[in-house]
């Protein structure tokens, strides 16, 4: 199962190199990570997604909350989170037609065009994993020069 | 309000052991840490020099281990902090309180690839509970309380202090704060009576019961609490290896240590068992073979400190988290509470009590005078009940485990997790320190014994009497048995030819070196080494032929043991 994994810890040099260091002895992977401060200056939350079996999640869980840096760390429930990633796309335009396929394929998935030049072109595009899957999908026909992507932000709907 | 007072920082750090009860200090100077180094002219701290940093961690290590508190070792940057990093791993692998100082380059430096420096954080930080390093003087009080309070709370384990030589230097307004706060730090938990109860409702409608004591244990000295709860419930104690003589093993209900090297009738006993209350184990797989055939057949209560151990290795069915004495304890009041006590010897009972019966009688043992059976338990003989047991690593390490039976609870301790060789003598030097008053022995093997000798310069310069008893079988014994047993007799880089002479290298010391080859001479050098008021070795010369067996090889379950033929 794919997991999103919410983890406050103190604002500290180094956390980040334990928190990775603890999923590579640990025999876990990242999927995808991000890390930024909170509205608190003292703390840090990273977001990791990461994929294992049920009991593999647990024991990744209680292995987080077992370090004394982090504070709170939580399995978030995709279906009660908000989560979004932010993407950047350089596509390659070999015809007249590809700029405009292009234009119409980011405003189908809500993406933004930056950069526009003559051999090449840049797309914005924030979403979920899965949509800026998709979007990969359908743009490599036109041949893909460089992806960039952050990493899942989430945050648990209120009330959830 | 405490009062603000200058201070180095070094001078701080030593103020703030103090006041956390620190006598001594296992150790070895060099330039970064020579500042802390020279606060000992000034304290009443006592500084125990080392050869080698590795034993100065073993020594903390040993001393924490038999006192509960954290032992604390020093090392200088770079080198001096590498040194002990195996000592580190193996306190962190066996959950031991320790508190390793570390000299680091000057702040400015760091980074720079100066002179011994090493990033002995990044290093350390998978083996360690935590690692601080203070930027500044005035951080270094608060440091050491945090230090101290996580290395011995909760799951015990070793915590380092990285101090850069300026920070030692540096002159600042010094604050020992009696508080502190360390938020995702929670190492206690309420006793958890609902599921105590379920425990004992589980146990008392199984029909094979069994009490497996781990570690953890003897860490929480749950000693009578175990007891209270084995002879009520009337269940048969098995243990691991590290949590040999949680249970006294001269006790009618005890089978002993199962695993790799278990005793056959406390593995015979753990795979017919139907529920199993594991206490403060992590289900090592040299305890329990392979995860799917120990857990297949079995309903486990765990109890355990930790929560990350609860389905780690094994699926619980109940579990209770907390300290094990805590949750014991309460056990022990609910049964009292529902007056419930076992007198009647269930089938069960008689069954574990007849398999044991027949394993006293029919394990084929060596044939010789000097079989390892027959030299531990001369030792056993003796040794006062009291006596504190440290070994070294390989085959005289489960000999002991087989043959050398711990009375008194929590006098029996080994590099057990991490498997360190070298470890039991300088671990003896340190439980030594810890309790001057008992005898202490390194049950030890030549190749494991090699590796920490130079602490014979230890033991005799700082008058610290143990013993060491050295099964010789000039090889790498337990190497050499799985050579002969899965390499064809491929015997490959396991002789030690007799090399060095272990009764002159002890006396090459100062040391006391006595040579035994007849039951008789081993029957006088232990008297002989119990009487004296220096360090000994008995050096015993073995068959190194002989295997210790049972086995049960890896990656198989404890119902495939091999027996001797």
């Amino acid at each position: 199962m794919w997991a999103i994994l919410s983890i406050l810890v103190e604002n500290k040099p180094g956390i980040l190199f334990k928190i990775t260091h603890l999923f590579r002895s640990r025999n876990f992977n990242i999927d995808s990570i991000s890390v930024g401060i909170t509205e608190n200056p003292d703390y840090s939350k990273m977001t990791i997604t990461t994929y294992g079996d049920e009991k593999q999640i647990e024991q990744i869980v209680k292995q987080l909350d077992k370090m004394i840096d982090t504070v709170k760390v939580e399995h978030l429930d995709e279906h009660k989170t908000v989560f979004r990633e932010l993407s950047l796309f350089k596509i390659k335009l070999s015809n007249a037609n590809d700029s405009m396929e292009i234009n119409k394929l980011a405003n189908a998935y809500g993406g933004k065009v930056h950069d526009v030049k003559k051999d090449s072109i840049m797309v914005e595009l924030t979403a979920t994993p899965d949509q800026i899957k998709a979007f990969e999908e359908l743009a490599k026909p036109f041949g893909i020069i460089d992806v960039a992507r952050t990493g899942v932000a989430a945050l648990q709907r209120s009330g959830a | 309000m405490n009062k603000m007072e200058n201070m180095t920082g070094a001078k701080a750090l030593m103020t703030a052991m103090e006041k956390e009860g620190v006598k001594q200090v296992f150790g070895l100077p060099g330039g970064a840490n020579l500042p802390m180094y020279d606060e000992f002219a000034r304290c009443d701290i006592r500084h125990i020099l080392v050869r080698h940093e590795q034993s100065a961690a073993h020594m903390a290590d040993g001393f924490g281990r038999v006192s509960r508190k954290p032992g604390v070792c020093f090392a200088t940057s770079g080198p001096g902090a590498t040194n002990i990093l195996t000592g580190i791993a193996t306190a962190q692998a066996d959950s031991a309180p320790m508190i390793a100082v570390t000299g680091q380059v000057p702040v400015n430096m760091i980074g720079k690839d100066a002179f011994q420096e090493s990033d002995i954080i990044g290093m350390a930080n998978p083996v360690v509970k935590y690692a601080f390093q203070p930027r500044t003087a005035a951080e270094v009080p608060e440091v050491v309380k945090k230090g101290f309070f996580i290395a011995e709370t909760g799951r015990p384990g070793p915590v380092l202090i990285d101090i850069p030589k300026d920070v030692q230097i540096n002159e600042e307004p010094m604050n020992f704060p009696d508080e502190f706060k360390i938020q995702g730090y929670h190492p206690w938990a309420d006793p958890d009576i609902v599921n105590v109860e379920k425990a004992i409702d589980m146990l008392l409608h199984a029909e094979k019961p069994i009490i497996l004591a781990g570690g953890g244990a003897i860490i929480s000295s749950a000693f009578a609490e175990l007891q209270a709860i084995a002879e009520t419930l009337m269940l048969p104690v098995v243990t691991t290896f590290k949590g040999k003589g949680a249970f006294p093993e001269t006790h009618p209900l005890s089978l002993g240590p199962i695993g790799m090297h278990g005793h056959a009738e406390a593995n015979k006993m753990m795979t017919e068992a139907d529920c199993v209350l594991a206490i403060g184990t992590r289900f090592s797989d040299r305890s329990v073979g392979t995860f799917e055939a120990f857990e297949k057949r079995l309903k486990i209560i765990h109890m355990d400190v930790d929560p990350a151990e609860i389905g780690k290795n094994q699926t619980a069915q109940i579990a209770v988290i907390g300290d094990v004495r805590v949750n014991l304890r309460v056990m022990v009041k609910l049964l009292l509470q529902k007056a419930i006590k076992k007198t009647e010897e269930t089938p069960w009972i008689k069954h574990v009590k007849e398999t044991k019966a027949y394993w006293k009688e029919n394990l084929k043992l060596h044939p010789g005078e000097m079989g390892a059976a027959k030299i531990l338990r001369k030792l056993r003989e003796l040794l006062p009940k009291e006596s504190i047991i440290t070994t070294e690593v390989g085959q005289h390490q489960m000999w002991a485990s087989l043959f050398y039976d711990v009375i008194q609870p929590g006098t029996f301790f080994s590099s057990t997790g991490l498997g360190t060789m070298g470890w039991g003598f300088p671990a003896a030097i340190g439980a030594k320190v810890a309790k001057p008053d008992v005898p202490v022995v390194d049950i030890a093997g030549d190749g494991s014994f090699s590796m920490t000798e130079n602490s014979l310069a230890t033991a005799v310069l700082e008058d610290i009497p143990v013993i060491v008893f050295l099964l010789n079988n000039s090889s790498l014994g337990m190497v050499a048995q799985w050579q002969r047993t899965f390499y064809g007799r491929r015997m490959i880089g396991v002789d030690q030819q007799s090399c060095p002479d272990y009764v002159k290298l002890a006396e090459s010391y100062g040391a006391q070196g006595i040579r035994a080859q007849s039951m008789d001479e081993l029957d006088k050098a232990i008297k002989t080494a119990l009487s004296s008021n220096v360090a000994t070795v008995i050096d015993i010369p073995i068959d190194p032929e002989e295997d210790v067996l049972p086995f049960v090889a890896p990656g198989t379950s404890l119902s495939d043991m091999i027996l001797p033929s």
